[in-house]
């Protein structure tokens, strides 16, 4: 990546679902190793903008994209690009964890040996070294064989977090990761994305304003499927220039 | 008032509920009291192990139903639980929207074809591509009325059940939990395979059961294209006689041979209980993979 160029970048991207016009020619900078948080109210396109960045939307029957997303410089959507290695890129936490029907251990190496890492040594590695990282080995480590959904919603969302991190992405994205969890639980996960930025680039969708006060450094605020403003943090929220960001973060939309 | 109408609404309720029960129980209790004349005087494993059928010298071995039975259905799954779990797969993760909407109600009106059409079209079609294509490539001499005929006339009744079930197990699984597969990097396949069939693992079990009950029962069109000779089979290019067929070909006629009705009552209570026996078995299968977690 080459320095100072943001990792992602967004050009004038729109997003159709049938005729319904979801995203409206957006354009957004993320920058590395920082936290992007992009606000908004709900239904305003925020999941969506989340999942065109690794070509989620893809899965989805009737989309349409027009416009660019570059990873490392790379236009994803252009037809030769293949899915899987840009989705390796990036690890997603979804509002809801969703752990795979298998058991916690099977649950990280899933990724890895996707990717082929066959070996128990290196597999084991891994996934203690992401279950550290993600905050959940020690609760987890003498039961790596039972099945992930015996865990609490909490820890499912920490090891979801580890499961992405297992394929060791350069970016990882949380889709209001937070909003299944208790207070307790939420506050870990926080706390482990404000750790996890000093190795990577972290874009986080959430509706909680005061989540993004207390997690963002850049923030995107998205309205109607526009992109209205976006910024460091801290100079939003002192000083909104748009009158409907000013709104927003007053609590007159929401 | 309204209390005792909730009381009333409650127990005709729970008496209609305990409907079928009790009708599981009265099936089994009058085959069993009817096929007493035969049960009282010969043992059990001379019934149910001897291949001898001569009903006019009272011999009443009922093995080579048994594993005519066996043999048909367990040649029917072979074919149909693959193809059908194959199309569930295709039609629920890969096919277009159109497609999907248009291959259900086909599929569903499949299932509700009457089985004697399969039958007649199973005696015009699959009983001479059996006898003259596939049991020559075999090295095998057939006049095509064989298990294979009866396997591949039920598998093709049988498949749309399973399908209509398994396309419903696909359809509890989360879009959100395809999405953690893949936006791990992994493909399409990789996800249905490693996640989608796992996590429908048991939905999947209980569709094949349900086309396993269907296939032991299944009478009119296994009877027309199974050649129907009394003699345990051999190959699958060998005539079968399944216990289904049998009762429905023999009841009501000979009765005048001692003991006659009674063997086919008992052909009928055996036939109850290997499909009661395999749904409790699936109905334990399902309940201890649900306690291992999924």
């Amino acid at each position: 990546m080459a320095n100072g160029e943001a990792p992602i970048r967004v050009r004038n991207l729109s997003v159709f679902y049938g005729g319904l016009q979801v995203l409206r020619d957006v354009s957004l900078d993320i920058p590395a190793k920082r936290i992007t948080v992009i606000v908004g109210p709900s239904g305003c396109g925020k999941t969506t903008l989340l999942k065109s960045l690794n070509r989620l939307l893809d899965a989805a029957e009737g989309v349409r994209v027009r416009g660019q997303v570059l990873v490392d410089g790379e236009d994803i959507y252009a037809p030769r690009t293949e899915v899987t290695r840009v989705r390796k890129k990036m690890g997603l936490l979804s509002q809801k964890p969703q752990v795979l029907p298998m058991s916690i251990y099977e649950n990280v190496a899933y990724g890895p040996r996707i990717h082929g890492l066959r070996s128990r040594k290196d597999l084991d590695g891994r996934v203690e070294r992401y279950l550290r990282l993600a905050g959940l080995w020690d609760e987890v480590r003498d039961r790596l064989r039972e099945p992930a959904s015996a865990l609490s919603v909490g820890q499912q969302q920490r090891l979801c977090l580890a499961r992405g991190l297992a394929v060791e992405p350069e970016i990882i994205l949380g889709d209001e990761p937070t909003s299944a969890l208790d207070p307790p639980s939420s506050q870990n996960v926080e706390r482990r994305l404000m750790e996890l930025k000093r190795d990577y680039t972290v874009v986080v969708v959430t509706h909680i304003l005061r989540q993004a006060r207390r997690i963002a450094d850049h923030l995107a605020f998205l309205f109607l499927g526009e992109l209205v403003e976006q910024g460091p943090a801290a100079e939003v929220f002192a000083g909104p220039r748009d009158p409907r960001t000013r709104a927003y973060l007053s609590g007159e939309i929401s | 008032m309204r209390p005792l109408k909730d009381a009333l609404a409650r127990r005709a309720m729970g008496l209609t509920a305990a409907l079928p029960a009790a009708l599981v129980v009265l099936i089994v209790a009058g085959l069993f009291l009817r096929s007493r004349a035969i049960v009282a005087v010969e043992p059990l494993s001379k019934l149910l192990f001897s291949s001898a059928w001569q009903p006019l010298q009272g011999k009443f071995g009922l093995l080579p139903f048994i594993a005519g039975t066996v043999w048909v259905t367990a040649t029917a799954l072979a074919l149909a639980l693959p193809v059908s779990i194959l199309a569930a797969i295709y039609l629920s993760e890969y096919a277009p929207g159109w497609v999907r909407k248009a291959a259900k109600p086909v599929v569903d009106l499949l299932a509700g074809l009457p089985s004697v059409v399969y039958g007649v079209w199973g005696v015009i079609l699959v009983v001479p591509f059996v006898g003259n294509v596939l049991a020559p490539l075999a090295g095998a001499a057939s006049s095509g009325y064989s298990v294979l005929a009866g396997g591949i006339v039920l598998a093709i009744m049988t498949f749309p059940t399973i399908i209509h079930v398994t396309l419903e197990v696909f359809a509890a699984v989360p879009r959100s939990l395809r999405e953690a597969s893949l936006s791990l990097g992994a493909t399409k396949w990789e996800t249905t395979r490693h996640v989608v069939l796992r996590k429908g693992a048991q939905g999947i079990l209980a569709a094949s059961v349900l086309g396993f009950s269907r296939a032991f029962g299944e009478t009119m069109a296994v009877l027309m294209v199974v050649g129907n000779v009394p003699a345990v089979p051999r190959s699958l290019f060998d005539a079968g006689y399944p216990l289904p067929a049998l009762i429905a070909n023999n009841y009501g006629e000979m009765m005048s041979v001692p003991r006659y009705d009674a063997a086919l009552m008992a052909a009928a209570l055996v036939l109850t209980l290997i499909v009661l026996f395999f749904n409790v078995l699936a109905r334990r299968t399902l309940v201890r993979a649900e306690r291992r977690g999924r």
